[in-house]
């Protein structure tokens, strides 16, 4: 069975006062190969926990991950992950980055340099291939990490709000580049963000996420990324159901924290 | 206080001169064109004029109060009274008048041995006399000494110069100030002047032609770059073998919380006692041979190092070694390629902090007891009072503690490119 599933994942720790926080309850979900998700929801839904518990970094205290038909147990390079920034080796070069995950597996130098030279092609970083990451815009960095994940050849991409940190524009570009991507290279991919509009352009499927504690509030099937793959996102953006969807969804968020204010005020 | 009002005239004459008149149509750049600089940090840099004007205006200072010959005459402070000088006393013994006599004193440069010239004796019951003296010097000149009356007898010394005098008092004279000691008998003290004594402040042109000398003959067996290669390879192996224990350990307590909690309490009280609080100790254990000194400039870098390289093992963002592992880096590989490059930047800032210290602590530990260095040099010139000596040595000391600092800076921009970028 190939594709990624999650399976009644439970998460709950202790705080040092006697306290508890149930991070993640029950959540269950199926991935098939391919599957681009997006996941939204208000800040403490536990989407980070969840994306960390698949990525390896974490172990949850009740449920199942199973990859491809066997155990997630810890990090491992069929999961590669992209991060919102500050997660490149600043001591290496762009081309030294891009083949890191190569070389710590002892991929020959010339299937590596194949592989890095083809991957920066395809990010637009060929000129940039001997500069120092630090040397390069944010957006470009992102591009090295898209890279850099994509030369280990993973089966699934997790992303947490990778293009967060950039500006309007350059983010812009980075969407379309994910979806070409995607598209290209038909990788499983998790992405959390903050943006309704970019999980609704670039999520498949798409679910919400509700806290205290974390669950799945919601799931959508959307038609906007594949759409996107061919034509201008903001082209994409003027569907029909684009505006109608936006809504919906940001309302749902503006509720659940209306929710976690009015409890805070409670509890103060 | 002269010498400090001179400074400062010094400093605002400068400042003046430079801002207003010199630089007041200087380059238009980016910074100079900022109107808001007073608390733009960024727009205060160092004044490359006033640098060398502060450099040249120390030793213009030290020229000026040790009479350089490097400096025209009239720049100098008022020196030293050489020369002849004559004053005369009146000795009275009771029942006779009182009698005048004159007394001629040669003062004369220090390391020129004068005799006190002859004089007449001239007529009455005092006798004149003479004396040599040199500079910076007193003298007690016992005039009842030649006098047909001796003092047992009741000659007394009651005026200098016609002036009345008491035991205790003075009278200024050409070329100085005599005294009158509690037992009558008067002092002399030439005029100072404002310069530096060559005891306490020999001139620059001094101080240079000494270190020429010391150069070229060596100082007490052993020649002055052997002294200073000694001082700076005990630091250098003092050194290295606590970088290569403290780093190390520093890994190590960065990386597992037992090494952690184990080594914590040794660091951390360790680390505030100063190297120089540990040179005793040192050498009730170790002597004061090569040994003790090694131990004490190890001790000195060791938690230094362990330091730094704890809190560098510690700064490694945790999205970078999760990166890494997500790559699929071993744990081995993660320490090699993540963990080490990316404390290397905090190393070679402790690295420069504790080679700094080691400088410092490797000169106070050959004062204290060695039979080369640069401290043991300074010390034992100071024991024999060659001051020329012990400035040249601090200047020394100086320079190369300034040096090691450059070294290390240009070696971090060069192995260490990445720092603060982050």
């Amino acid at each position: 069975m190939t594709g990624l599933s999650i399976q009644n994942l439970s998460m709950r720790f202790d705080l040092p006062n006697g306290d508890h926080v149930q991070a993640l309850q029950d959540v269950s979900l199926d991935l098939k190969a391919g599957e681009l998700l997006s996941v939204l929801g208000p800040s403490g839904c536990g989407k980070t926990t969840l994306l960390n518990i698949v990525a390896g970094f974490l172990a949850p205290t009740s449920g199942k991950l199973v990859l491809n038909g066997h155990d997630i147990k810890g990090p491992d390079a069929e999961r590669g992950m992209v991060f919102q920034q500050g997660a490149l080796f600043e001591w290496m070069s762009v081309r030294e980055n891009v083949g890191f995950g190569p070389s710590m597996k002892g991929t020959p130098k010339i299937d590596k340099d194949k592989t890095v030279d083809h991957l920066l092609d395809v990010v637009g970083l060929q000129d940039f291939k001997e500069k120092a990451v630090y040397e390069l815009s944010g957006g470009m960095q992102q591009r090295v990490a898209l890279a850099r994940c994509l030369a280990n050849d993973p089966d699934v991409i997790l992303m947490d709000e990778p293009l967060g940190a950039l500006d309007a524009l350059t983010r812009e570009k980075m969407q379309s580049l994910v979806l070409k991507l995607w598209k290209e290279t038909g990788k499983t991919i998790i992405l959390i963000t903050h943006s309704v509009e970019e999980a609704l352009l670039l999520g498949e499927r798409l679910i919400v996420m509700a806290p205290r504690p974390g669950r799945i509030h919601k799931e959508y099937r959307l038609p906007f990324a594949d759409l996107g793959v061919d034509a201008d996102l903001r082209e994409v953006k003027k569907h029909p159901e684009f505006g109608p969807r936006r809504e919906e969804i940001l309302n749902m968020i503006w509720d659940m924290e209306e929710e976690i204010m009015g409890g805070t005020e409670d509890a103060a | 206080m002269i010498p400090l009002l001179i400074y400062i005239a010094i400093f605002v004459a400068a400042f003046f001169l430079v801002t207003k008149v010199v630089q007041g149509a200087g380059l238009k750049d980016y910074t100079s064109l900022k109107t808001v600089t007073f608390g733009d940090e960024s727009a205060v840099r160092p004044n490359r004029a006033a640098g060398v004007i502060s450099i040249l205006t120390i030793f213009l200072m030290w020229g000026i109060f040790t009479g350089s010959s490097l400096l025209p005459s009239f720049l100098h402070a008022p020196g030293p009274f050489e020369g002849t000088a004559t004053f005369t006393y009146t000795a009275q013994v009771e029942g006779q008048a009182p009698d005048d006599a004159t007394v001629t004193v040669v003062v004369h440069p220090r390391e020129q041995e004068t005799e006190a010239p002859q004089v007449e004796p001239g007529d009455g019951f005092a006798k004149n006399d003479s004396a040599a003296i040199a500079q910076w010097r007193t003298g007690l000149i016992n005039v009842a000494r030649n006098d047909e009356i001796s003092k047992s007898d009741g000659n007394q010394v009651i005026a200098i110069n016609g002036q009345k005098i008491a035991p205790g008092e003075s009278v200024e004279v050409e070329g100085g100030v005599v005294t009158l000691s509690d037992k009558g008998t008067p002092n002399f003290q030439p005029t100072r002047g404002w310069q530096m004594e060559p005891l306490y402040l020999p001139a620059p042109e001094a101080v240079w032609v000494r270190s020429i000398e010391i150069a070229k003959e060596g100082f007490r067996n052993f020649t002055l770059l052997e002294h200073l290669g000694y001082s700076l390879f005990r630091v250098v192996v003092g050194f290295l073998l606590g970088a290569l224990v403290g780093i190390p350990l520093g890994y190590a307590m960065g990386l597992s919380d037992w090494f952690r909690g184990w080594f914590d309490p040794i660091v951390e009280f360790m680390r505030p006692v100063p190297p120089l609080a540990l040179i005793p100790l040192v050498i009730i254990w170790a002597g004061i041979g090569e040994a003790g000194k090694i131990i004490l400039l190890f001790l000195a870098a060791l938690w230094i190092m362990a330091i730094a390289a704890r809190s560098g093992v510690s700064g490694v963002k945790i999205s970078k070694v999760h990166a890494a592992y997500s790559l699929g880096a071993s744990k081995w590989q993660i320490m090699r390629y993540v963990i080490v490059p990316n404390s290397l930047p905090e190393i070679f800032t402790g690295a420069r902090v504790a080679m700094g210290v080691c400088w410092g602590t490797v000169v106070a530990a050959e004062l204290v007891a060695a039979e080369q260095g640069a401290g043991m040099m300074i010390m034992t010139a100071s024991k024999f009072q060659n001051t020329d000596i012990v400035i040249m040595g601090i200047i020394l000391i100086g320079v190369i503690g300034f040096g090691i600092d450059m070294l290390m800076r240009w070696a971090e921009r060069l192995l260490v490119p990445w720092k603060g970028k982050g």
